[in-house]
């Protein structure tokens, strides 16, 4: 049995087996050595190390270390990594320094993508496509300045896995609109000022579902609230080929205004609450998708953030708060999130 | 192998000669029949062990080569105009990251006014860009170029233009000797990148610089281009040795011996040049002509030397910088500081507007008894300019 079977039979047929109190983590003692999270193992591989200069909490150095360290483990440790511009390349190799243990290339903020399939193309020429490519990057490269390279990227169905952490807007330059930025929330460019403050309603871009529209192998969304989910949805990516896609919730304390040690328990609740949808898709088709186990409000996951706080005060705004709820309850009847037909599989 | 063959084809077949491993393109006049001719070696299986592709911009395709370059492949790219603006971003970054990058660049104008014919604008805007420059005279040197530029290149690890004129050449079918396969490998060692990526030896390429570093970084870069004169000369001799014909190196000059107006022009505007001198050198008339090759890095002082008998030079160029003048005309000056040499400069063939033996002729006449304004548009209609500019103050 593969891996990722194993991982999504045990997390969804036991998953009280692994509840902790006030969690919703999973014992890596309470699993066989095969299956214990890469970063329980002593030897584990590191493509990302310490020293780096992210912020405390940083959801992006979270989502990096885990999703690189499991694509090293899937490839043998034979990858090479290419880094749009932003705070993963700001912070991890301020020269002289690096913090990669692996063959990284930073080229440009709008070219990941691209640069990305001139790797995997000489990697071809060269008879080594032993060795895999993952291009990673924040939203603003990849929804926004990088979109059409990973478009192109994706219709050529170039052997790359690209990975966007999502923190939902431009954290690098200071807090600025994304086309990921979700609704109401403040951004340094949609301040949380005027009739409707935050950014406005009915814009953005889902590039989860534009990627599946290119019916690429494998597309998936995942948080760093379950990052044994993250780590079977990097394994997974790494066993086909082709272009893949994963998306995955990165919580910035320092741009969306919340406490450095809430950032798993923002992400949780963006899934929780059904705002962040966590599902698989393989060749445009939706084929698995993560039930909420403990349904929460839009509320409680907008109010641990500054960045919604002007929904809050001076005065309550329950006409926004039931907007965001509106799409939270869309997501989950279009994913199915409250289903139980995935328990006992 | 001699071939009455269009201007792209000896291109492409050069290029394939080179073996190149990875080759990315966006369709661009007049660079398309460059890559179509690629394309259609790679998909014939006569160039092996090479990926084509089919990108979705210029940017992505300059992105793309970025990639494979890194990856130590050995690559290749070709544009014009607006493609080599929509990819400066990613030019700069290669030169930056000192990638051994091979690109034709089949110069045509940028708009607005969109124009697809030939002058210099395009590579002309990315003179600073880091990148040598070579500007090919005919098909034959246009072809040789490309070999030469990949030696030039990863001995350098400096990405290297070959620039061509739009149509002119890259259209034009003339009798070209299109290096041999066995030629070129004898010439062209395979590649052995500086830096690689890869997983038995990691490497973290592109990191950010700060202020304590960054100038010595580019200082560096400033040096490795001037270094790059030497190269590109020993290159052309070299190839001479090899393919029995000279092609290629910094300047050229055509009958300089005792000319009193030297004529300097880079691209196939010389070969009308040359024949305008030949008639005025019948007529007794003492002028030669100087091809520029390589314009970047700029042989500054080998063309002082070649220049050191000339009264007055004329510089002509296919590209100018709005309200201030020519752009070659600089450097010349720069080479110049110190002599009495005069110079004149005359901007010629915008937008593919041809260039005429008649008009060169009239020009040159004057301009040999010092008779010619310092800047001169040639062919300009005076008249209906005047109009509109009147026009449009409202007199």
């Amino acid at each position: 049995m593969k891996l990722r079977e194993r991982l999504v039979i045990k997390l969804s047929t036991n998953p009280v087996k692994f509840y902790q109190v006030g969690s919703f983590a999973v014992g890596n003692r309470l699993l066989s050595a095969e299956d214990r999270s890469i970063q329980s193992d002593p030897d584990r591989t590191n493509a990302l190390t310490s020293g780096h200069r992210a912020c405390q909490g940083c959801g992006e150095a979270l989502g990096a270390r885990y999703a690189l360290d499991a694509a090293m483990r899937a490839s043998g440790e034979k990858i090479i990594a290419v880094n749009a511009t932003g705070c993963l390349e700001v912070f991890s190799t301020p020269y002289p320094e690096s913090s990669w243990r692996i063959p990284w290339l930073h080229s440009l903020f709008g070219n990941a993508p691209a640069v990305a399939t001139g790797v995997a193309a000489a990697l071809k020429a060269q008879g080594r496509t032993d060795i895999r490519v993952v291009g990673q990057g924040g939203d603003g490269a990849t929804v926004d300045i990088g979109f059409g390279a990973l478009s192109g990227m994706f219709e050529r169905n170039d052997d790359v896995l690209y990975i966007c952490y999502d923190n939902e807007a431009y954290m690098n330059t200071g807090v600025q609109r994304s086309g990921a930025t979700p609704p109401a929330a403040r951004t340094a460019t949609t301040q949380a000022v005027g009739e409707n403050p935050g950014n406005v309603f009915g814009q953005g871009k889902n590039l989860p579902r534009i990627a599946m529209a290119h019916e690429i192998p494998y597309v998936a969304t995942a948080t760093v609230a379950d990052l044994r989910d993250l780590e079977a949805k990097v394994t997974k990516a790494m066993s086909f080929r082709g272009a893949r896609y994963i998306h995955v919730l990165v919580p910035c304390p320092l741009g969306w205004g919340s406490q450095s040690c809430d950032t798993i328990k923002i992400a949780r609740l963006a899934t929780q609450s059904g705002l962040f949808p966590v599902f698989e898709a393989e060749h445009g088709e939706v084929v698995a998708s993560t039930p909420i186990r403990k349904r929460e409000s839009v509320e409680e996951y907008l109010k641990l953030q500054v960045r919604y706080s002007h929904l809050f005060s001076p005065s309550r705004r329950d006409d926004v708060i039931d907007h965001l709820q509106a799409i939270a309850d869309k997501n989950i009847a279009r994913y199915n999130l409250m289903s139980t037909e995935n328990e006992g599989q | 192998m001699l071939r009455q063959v269009e201007g792209s084809k000896a291109v492409a077949d050069t290029v394939a000669a080179c073996r190149p491993q990875v080759i990315c393109a966006y369709p661009i006049s007049p660079q398309t029949h460059i890559v179509e001719g690629l394309s259609q070696l790679v998909k014939n299986s006569s160039l092996l062990g090479c990926e084509f592709i089919n990108v979705e911009s210029e940017f992505a395709a300059m992105s793309v080569a970025i990639g494979a370059s890194a990856t130590g492949a050995r690559t290749y790219t070709a544009t014009a105009s607006q493609g080599l603006l929509y990819m400066v971003e990613a030019v700069y970054n290669a030169s930056g990251l000192g990638l051994p990058i091979v690109m034709t660049v089949a110069n045509r104008a940028i708009g607005a006014p969109i124009n697809i014919w030939n002058d210099h604008s395009d590579s002309m805007s990315q003179r600073d860009s880091g990148w040598i420059q070579l500007y090919a005279e005919t098909n034959q040197e246009a072809a040789d170029l490309h070999v030469q530029a990949f030696k030039i290149a990863e001995e350098l690890s400096l990405p290297v233009m070959v620039c061509m004129d739009g149509f002119i050449l890259t259209h034009a079918y003339e009798r070209v000797d299109v290096p041999d396969q066995d030629q070129v490998d004898r010439y062209l060692p395979p590649f052995t990148p500086r830096q690689v990526l890869d997983p038995t030896d990691p490497l973290s390429i592109g990191a950010m610089v700060g202020p304590e570093a960054f100038t010595e970084v580019k200082y560096m870069s400033h040096m490795k281009n001037l270094q790059a004169l030497d190269v590109i000369a020993q290159a052309g001799d070299d190839f001479t040795a090899i393919f029995n014909r000279d092609s290629g190196g910094l300047l050229r000059g055509y009958k300089l011996a005792g000319a009193e107006t030297v004529i300097i022009a880079l691209g196939s505007v010389l070969g009308t040049i040359k024949d305008v001198v030949d008639e005025m050198r019948a007529d007794g008339l003492p002028i030669g002509v100087l091809g520029i090759i390589a314009f970047r890095p700029f042989p500054f002082e080998l063309l002082r030397n070649m220049l050191s008998g000339a009264k007055r030079v004329v510089v002509l160029e296919k590209a100018f910088q709005l309200g201030i003048g020519g752009i070659v005309i600089e450097n010349v000056r720069t080479s110049l500081r110190g002599t009495t040499t005069k110079d004149f400069n005359v901007i010629a063939g915008l937008g593919g507007r041809p260039i005429t033996k008649a008009s060169l002729r009239s020009y040159f006449d004057k301009a040999h008894y010092d008779n010619v304004a310092d800047l001169t548009f040639l062919d300009l209609d005076q008249q209906l300019a005047d109009h509109e500019i009147a026009r449009e103050a409202g007199n």
